[in-house]
Order: structure tokens, then sequence, then C-alpha cells
């Protein structure tokens, strides 16, 4: 990279230069290496010790007594297949619902301009700034018995699916990126005899492949991450979502049991930040500021 | 709304001021499909529309409405400014506040200079930064259940591992989570190292946007270190430092995941509970939901004032 920052090439050139810069580099990088990745260590290999070793002081390293156990013995304990599938369906749901939904509603406000889009759009912006924590009683007494249906959505997925669909930063998103689209490609796409849907379906979502992508990834690593919602909405423990589920099996369980469950409840986000780090970090300082 | 006509200001004129019924042909084909494309749109928009107005919109008028009304017996009726008599008399009220403003503050020398601290130097180096992005924000993908009670493993005074560090630095060991004095920086040093990644990215991808010959220009003139820092950077990333300061006062003053499981909430001596928490509680322990309601509004004005400012801010930003 030739940008220039704060240090001048020349300065870094200096032998002296070159001592501070790889010593800074050196502190810094061991320094970062211990803290972001010294707790997942700690955590991984307090996983195979036994329930001796893993309160014991001084605490050993590397596990003296192997015992991968744990990991199965959690895994049996906490049921912790249904609970990861249980958050595989809310999260992948919620994800459909905001893909169908948001897209098409910001497909609409940018392009097909109904009256009152502007006015529909200002309040679903507006919605942005109400904190969120404090809407959360007057959402759960909604969802204990919705207006007009009159049905009580306590236990039901839709109850996170639904709500899901209320991201207005997504629909700010989508939208921003449909208004970048040249209007000549829709107009021959309709000169052509294409319908709105048409237009959508094999014109505007092909182009918007890494917008949807940004959008897909924070929705699955939403629902993933959510807590408090998930625990009111979904009491009944065969309904739970990992993270509910493991902290309320929490107190009871042994140490070393408890952190072997936490890394398994860890690895699946973990794996998605490593194949999709890139999109991830590029949808971050894309949309990141605009809120 | 306007389509191309070919004699446009006599006709549209005309039109305007004539009875509808009345309308000429054209304008009746206009209308058709107007309402045929508003039909489609609205048709297209309707899903997202209905979340909205039940899971948004309806639970935002309801929670005005909640704040001064009181529920007894299945009975509701309005009791004006008695929840929020209630709320303000509570002992806890005060506290609540108390240890907001300062999680807040903490939260924001650290959280707020942590980030920008690690960008600056991240951006410096020539190598490495692809590992370190990774690094910073891996703690940003874990569940934060996960994180927080690894945190409550490393933070137990007897068998953790912060204090074995402090063990064989020769200080003295804490009580961490159970002082009530260390209760709510133990809470914000976990939540920085949950959250600090976001942060640090925007950041560092504000800092690649700073034209370099600033630099030049600023060490033609002489400017050291310190003061390319203070005449440049920060000038240069102002604005979005300035609403990055703003999402963080409106996060961190809703903080509620972080100390409910560190520290059941309330945390020793009530040391951790913040308003958030003060509502999750009279909400969902004591059923009182005008109580929570009056508390919520209370939060919801105060960050009122953050949030104009932020909109404000990025709008300035999208021009």
């Amino acid at each position: 990279m030739s940008t220039r920052t704060l240090i001048s090439p020349a300065q870094l050139a200096r032998p002296r230069g070159k001592i501070v810069y790889w010593t800074v580099f050196a502190v810094v990088v061991t320094g970062f290496t211990l803290v972001f990745l010294g707790p997942l260590y700690w955590m991984i290999s307090s996983g195979f010790k036994d329930s001796q070793e893993v309160v014991q002081t001084p605490p050993t390293w590397v596990p003296k007594s192997f015992t991968p156990g744990n990991y199965s013995h959690a895994w049996e304990v906490m049921d912790l297949s249904t609970l990861l599938l249980n958050t595989l369906y809310y999260a992948f749901g919620a994800l459909a619902f905001q893909l169908v939904l948001d897209v098409a509603a910001a497909y609409s406000l940018s392009r097909l301009r109904p009256v009152f889009g502007k006015a529909i759009l200002g309040m679903m912006l507006a919605t942005l700034m109400i904190p969120a924590t404090v809407l959360v009683v007057p959402q759960y007494l909604t969802v204990l018995d919705v207006p007009i249906v009159q049905r009580n959505l306590l236990n039901s997925p839709w109850a996170i699916w639904l709500p899901s669909v209320t991201n207005a930063f997504n629909i700010f998103l989508l939208k921003r990126f449909f208004d970048s689209i040249p209007q000549e490609l829709l107009d021959a796409a309709a000169m052509d005899g294409a319908s709105p849907t048409r237009v959508l379906w094999s014109v505007v979502l092909p182009i918007s492949r890494p917008v949807l992508g940004v959008v897909s990834i924070f929705a699955v690593v939403g629902i993933w991450k959510d807590f408090l919602w998930p625990m009111l909405t979904l009491p009944d423990p065969s309904k739970q979502t990992l993270n509910v589920g493991i902290y309320s099996l929490s107190n009871g369980l042994p140490v070393n049991v408890l952190i072997a469950a936490l890394t398994i409840a860890s690895i699946p986000t973990l794996l998605l930040f490593l194949v999709f780090q890139r999109n991830i970090m590029s949808g971050l300082t894309a949309g990141g500021l605009k809120g | 709304m306007s389509a191309p006509s070919l004699t446009p200001s006599t006709t549209d004129a005309a039109r305007r001021t004539l009875p509808r019924p009345a309308g000429p042909p054209p304008a009746r084909g206009r209308f058709a499909r107007s309402l045929r494309r508003n039909l489609t749109a609205h048709a297209f928009l309707i899903g997202a529309l209905v979340c909205f107005a039940v899971f948004s919109w309806y639970p935002m008028v309801r929670e005005f409405g909640l704040a001064f009304q009181k529920t007894e017996s299945g009975h509701t009726r309005w009791v004006g400014l008695d929840n929020l008599t209630t709320v303000v008399n509570d002992p806890a009220f005060w506290q609540a506040w108390r240890n907001t403003a300062l999680f807040t503050v903490l939260a924001l020398l650290l959280g707020f200079a942590v980030p920008f601290v690690a960008a600056l130097v991240i951006n410096e180096f020539r190598h490495g930064q692809a590992y370190l992005r990774l690094l910073v924000y891996l703690p940003v993908m874990l569940p934060p259940v996960a994180s927080v009670l690894l945190f409550k493993y490393l933070y137990d005074p007897g068998y953790g591992l912060l204090n074995e560090v402090l063990r064989f630095l020769h200080l003295p060991e804490q009580q961490w989570l159970q002082d009530a004095d260390l209760s709510m920086l133990s809470v914000v040093i976990a939540a920085t190292w949950m959250n600090m990644g976001g942060a640090a990215l925007i950041y560092l991808a504000a800092l690649q946007n700073i034209p370099g010959e600033l630099y030049e220009a600023a060490e033609l003139d002489g400017a050291g270190l310190l003061r390319k820092i203070w005449y440049v950077t920060i000038p240069q990333t102002r604005l979005i430092l300035s609403l990055m300061l703003l999402m963080q006062v409106i996060a961190t003053m809703q903080v509620f995941v972080e100390p409910f499981l560190l520290t059941g909430g309330a945390g020793p001596e009530g040391s951790t509970t913040t308003v958030v928490y003060l509502i999750y509680q009279y909400a969902f322990n004591f059923n009182n939901y005008g109580a929570a309601a009056a508390l919520g509004l209370l939060l919801l004005v105060l960050l009122a004032g953050f949030s104009g400012a932020y909109a404000r801010l990025s709008r300035a930003d999208d021009e």
C-alpha cells in the first residue's frame, strides 16, 4: 500500500525508525494475540480439563488430564443439538422473512414509488431513533396478544421472525443500493415487457448480490447473538435458543462442562466469520456509520 | 409523478382546475396507470408494512399509553403521572441512573478511546494488518452468553485467570464482580472486549481515507507526531468520531445483557443495577408494566436528544 500515514516513509527507512517500528509491531501483535485469542484459548483448553484441574490454582496452561469427554457430556446434558437446531431454525427463518419482505419493500420504495412512500420510509427510519430496550415491554405485550388476529405468539417462532422484519436499517441499506442502479437498465427490461416482479428478480437482485450478502450475514448473526428477546418470548426450554438455553442451565453445571458448552456454542459464528470475514468487514464499514 | 407531456403548462394547469369526473380521456388513462402502479407498489410494500405496524409502530404508541395507565385485575384506567411518581420514589431509581452514568463514562473512556488508539496504531503497520483486524473483530462474532460466561470464569476470585496473573505480578488479588467498587469496571472491561471490534474497524476505514498529502504538508511545517495527530488526524475524522461517540452513548445507556449475565443484573449492593435492568425488573419480575413504561419513557426522552444530534450529523455526512 502506498498511502501515506502518520509516520513518513523516510522516517521508517532510517535504522532507528526500523528498530522502533519492529519493536512496536512485535509488542502490539503479541499484546493483541494475548488479549483477543488468549481468552479463546483459555476457553477451548479449559474445556479439555477434568473437574479438578479446571479449578486448580495455579492453573495449568496445557490440560494435563485430557478429557475430551466434557464436550460430548455438555452436548448431551444441555441437549445442545436441540438448542442448535432451534437457533438455526429461527435465524434462517428470520433471514428468509427479511430477504423477501425487506427487499420487496426497499424495491417498492426505491423504484415503484407509491404514494405516501416517503412518509412510510420516514416512519420506518424513525424507529431507529427509539431506543430498542424501551420498546421491549410494549413489544412483548403485543406478542402476548397480537392485535386484530388475537393470537398469542409466545413460544412460537413467529415471535422471532415477524419482529425481525422491522429492521429499518436493512431497508435503508437496500434502498440506497437500489437507488444507485441505473434507471436505463430497468427501463430496458420494462420495455421488453417485464413485470415489476420480473425486473426485481432478473435485473435488480443479480446486481445486488453484495448488499444482499451483507444484509443476510447481519440478519443471521443478529438472531444468533440476541438474548433478551428470545429469553422473553421463548420460555419453553425445548424451544430456547443456544444463548438462552446455556444461560438457564449454566448454574447447575460443573465448570469444565459449562466451558465446553460455551466452546461448542461459539464454533458456528466463528466459522461463519472466518469464511465470510471479507464481506462482514466491508459491510460494516459501508453501512456501519449510517444508522 | 411528472410523465412527459407534449403540451405541458396549459393542459396541466387546466387539468388541475377541472372537476375530476370531467377529466379528459388521457388523464383517465393516466389515472388508471397510476392506480395500477400504486397497487403494485403497495403490494410489494405490504408485508414489511404490516410487520412495522404491528411490531414497531403500535408498540411505540402503546409505550406512551402504558406509561400513564394502570391495570388492576383486568381493568385498565388512566392514572396520569402516578407511574412516574412510583418510579421516581423507588430507592433504586437514582442508583440505577448513577450506575448507568458511571457505566457510560467508563465505557466511553475505554470503549471510545481504546478502539481509536488501536486503529491509529494498526493503520501505521505495513504488515499484518489483516491479522490484527481479524483479532479485534473476533469477539464481536461470539454469542454474548459465551463471552460473558467466559469472563465470569476469568474473573473468578478463586481460580480465575485474572487473579492468577495478578498473583504472578505480585499485585493484590481482586474480588472483581463481587466487589461493589470494582464490579462496574469489570463489566465495562468485558463489554469493551466484546464490542470494540466494530468501532475499531470503522475508525480504521476512516483513517485510510485521510489524504497523505496532509501529513506531508504538516511535516514541511515541522509538525511532530502528536501535532500531526492533533491537527490532521483528528480534524479529518471528526465527523466519524462524533457519530460514533453519539452512537456509543445511545448504546451504552441501554446496557443490559452484560451486567445481567455477569452479576445477575443488580450486582453486589446494587452496584450494577442499570436503568434498563430496572425496567426489566418492573416488567418481568413485578409485573408492573406501567412503571416499566414510565421509566422507559424517561430514558427515551433523555436519549432523544442524542438520537436527534446523530440523525442531523449523519445527514450532514450524506451531503
